[in-house]
């Protein structure tokens, strides 16, 4: 196989770089992992973002209360990750719409974006990581 | 090329693990260099030399020791991730007061700095979770 024309990370260039949640809040730690990867990366020179879809959005939702899980609640925290260092969060249209879900109800000021708008974003990325 | 490859499932619970061993060969076999292997999540159970595998069944975490050792391949399983899980070793176990460790040769405990790092060192990152 041929060599790439180009590093998908250009020198001197910051990787983009997103972190998909695809999955709901609790019933596995996809959701918890996935917010501990994007407190951590969020200290590194990146430029990175989230994108809720599918049963994603659930993780946004308001007013879950965790004490009969054994795990602790972490929806709030999304709210914090603007202050380590995350960029956009989006949340994709169709999901939400799908879900009976309102953008009101999620616990970030998130940018609803269609999946088709939400894809192009996706084909910018240097890498996505998939929760 | 460079590749770095994620690697988010545990050996005998689902396909993925697996898909990423073949995946690693497949790519050294065609001359692209391979960086490094990142365990998270379940992933970390591939790096316990504990497991015992039925004879039909491969025993993944020997595999990917042996991959190590031959081709000199970075095995980095996070630390939070295998703690949780209890795969830990001799360090580890002695700062968390544990009476055995169990990682498996060639692996090493890291953190997700590494999993940043080899993003920015290599040309595709491919994720193995389901």
């Amino acid at each position: 196989m041929p060599e790439p024309a180009a590093s998908p990370c250009g020198a001197g260039e910051t990787s983009r770089v997103m972190i998909l949640a695809r999955r709901a809040p609790h019933g596995a730690s996809h959701a918890r992992e996935a917010l501990e990867v994007a407190l951590a990366a969020g200290g590194y020179e990146l430029e990175l973002t989230l994108a809720f879809v599918d049963d994603g959005v659930w993780q946004l939702v308001r007013g879950q209360d965790t004490s009969a899980t054994g795990t602790p609640g972490f929806a709030a925290t999304w709210r914090a990750l603007p202050d380590f260092g995350v960029g956009e969060i989006y949340v994709e249209q169709e999901s939400l719409a799908a879900r009976g879900l309102d953008a009101a109800e999620l616990v970030v000021a998130a940018r609803c974006l269609p999946a088709a708008r939400l894809r192009e974003i996706m084909q910018r990325q240097h890498w996505l990581l998939s929760f | 090329m460079r590749i770095g490859v994620v690697v988010t499932s545990a050996p005998g619970s689902r396909q993925g693990a697996h898909s990423a061993w073949n995946f690693v060969r497949a790519a050294l076999a065609r001359g692209h260099r391979v960086e490094r292997v990142f365990f998270y999540q379940d992933g970390v159970h591939n790096g316990s030399r504990l497991g015992v595998m039925p004879a039909d069944e491969t025993d993944l975490p020997a595999h990917w020791s042996a991959l190590a050792a031959e081709r000199g391949i970075d095995l980095v399983l996070c630390v939070t991730s295998a703690q949780r899980r209890g795969v830990l070793d001799a360090d580890e176990a002695r700062r968390a007061g544990k009476d055995a460790h169990n990682i498996a040769d060639g692996f090493r405990i890291g953190g997700l700095g590494q999993l940043v790092e080899m993003g920015h060192r290599c040309d595709r990152v491919v994720t193995f979770g389901a």
